[in-house]
């Protein structure tokens, strides 16, 4: 069993709020969280581990940690 | 696993020797223009904010001052902040100081205003900064801008600094004027 079907939860981006400062990505510590377009952040959920960094920094406070499964990335 | 650290994530010093800089001789104020243009530049041409994710030196200063050196209260932002009528109402505001700002240049180059040698706080408060320039080093609208860009720098950083006291180490970049522009800029470009 691969590692992170352990893992529960997940970040998840608000984008409509989201700034694109990419204050998350320079947390996280597996760069699981992008802002590849400018426009707003992406996790890739395969790759979160859902420590939260990403989301205590946010300064928009858009990001949220969320059980795997609970919601769609909006 | 530790991230491994690239020649820009130390631009966080050249935000400091900026503003030590522009402390000793006011012409290095257009430097700043770098951070004026860079990040538009690359918006317009990449369609991504590269320049806010790695090479903004302030938003760098922001997280090593607020989150490294435990120096913000790191709490919940008021929603406003973030809001798109807050954003863009601030660009708009910033945008205009910026035009009184070219003007008032304009008119010292035009000889209808003379050269004063004060940085502008909060765009409200004179400060008296003559020691950073000797009249006649150069052209007084050269001077004028670099009083001028200065103060907005300056002013720019301290509300910066306070909000990342306040609450997030990083609750200037939602308002930014930068980050909004080119966050819009990048919209445009893939039409979200
Ligand atoms: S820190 Fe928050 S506002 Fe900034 S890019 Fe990440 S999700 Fe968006
Ligand atoms: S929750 Fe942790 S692993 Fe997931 S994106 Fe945020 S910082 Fe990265
Ligand atoms: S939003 Fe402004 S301060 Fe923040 S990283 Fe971008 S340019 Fe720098």
């Amino acid at each position: 069993m691969s590692e992170n079907k352990m893992i529960k939860k997940r970040a998840v981006v608000d984008s409509r709020r989201c700034v694109a400062c990419g204050a998350c990505m320079a947390v996280c510590p597996i760069q699981a969280v992008t802002v590849p377009d400018g426009c707003f952040a992406r996790v890739q959920e395969e790759r979160c581990v859902g420590c939260g960094r990403c989301s205590n920094i946010c300064p928009a406070g858009c990001i949220s940690i969320l059980e795997k499964g609970q919601e769609e990335q909006r | 696993m530790k991230k491994t650290k690239k020649w820009y994530d130390y631009l966080w010093i050249w935000s400091i020797l900026y503003f030590t800089l522009g402390f000793f001789n006011i012409i290095f104020a257009w430097l700043g223009m770098i951070d004026f243009l860079v990040p538009i530049l690359i918006a317009g041409v990449s369609g991504n904010k590269f320049f806010c994710n790695h090479l903004c030196g302030r938003g760098q200063l922001f997280t090593k001052i607020g989150n490294d050196l435990k120096c913000s209260r790191n709490k919940k932002a008021p929603y406003f902040l973030a809001s798109k009528w807050f954003r863009y109402g601030f660009l708009i505001f910033f945008l205009t100081m910026f035009g009184n700002m070219v003007f008032q240049t304009y008119l010292v180059a035009a000889g209808a205003a003379n050269l004063r040698e004060v940085v502008k706080l909060f765009w409200t408060f004179k400060v008296p900064w003559d020691w950073a320039y000797t009249a006649g080093l150069t052209q007084d609208w050269i001077a004028q801008y670099s009083f001028g860009f200065y103060s907005l720098m300056l002013t720019s950083t301290l509300i910066g600094l306070i909000v990342m006291v306040l609450y997030k180490p990083r609750t200037w970049c939602t308002f930014c004027p930068m980050g909004t522009m080119t966050q819009e800029i990048c919209k445009i470009k893939h039409r979200k």
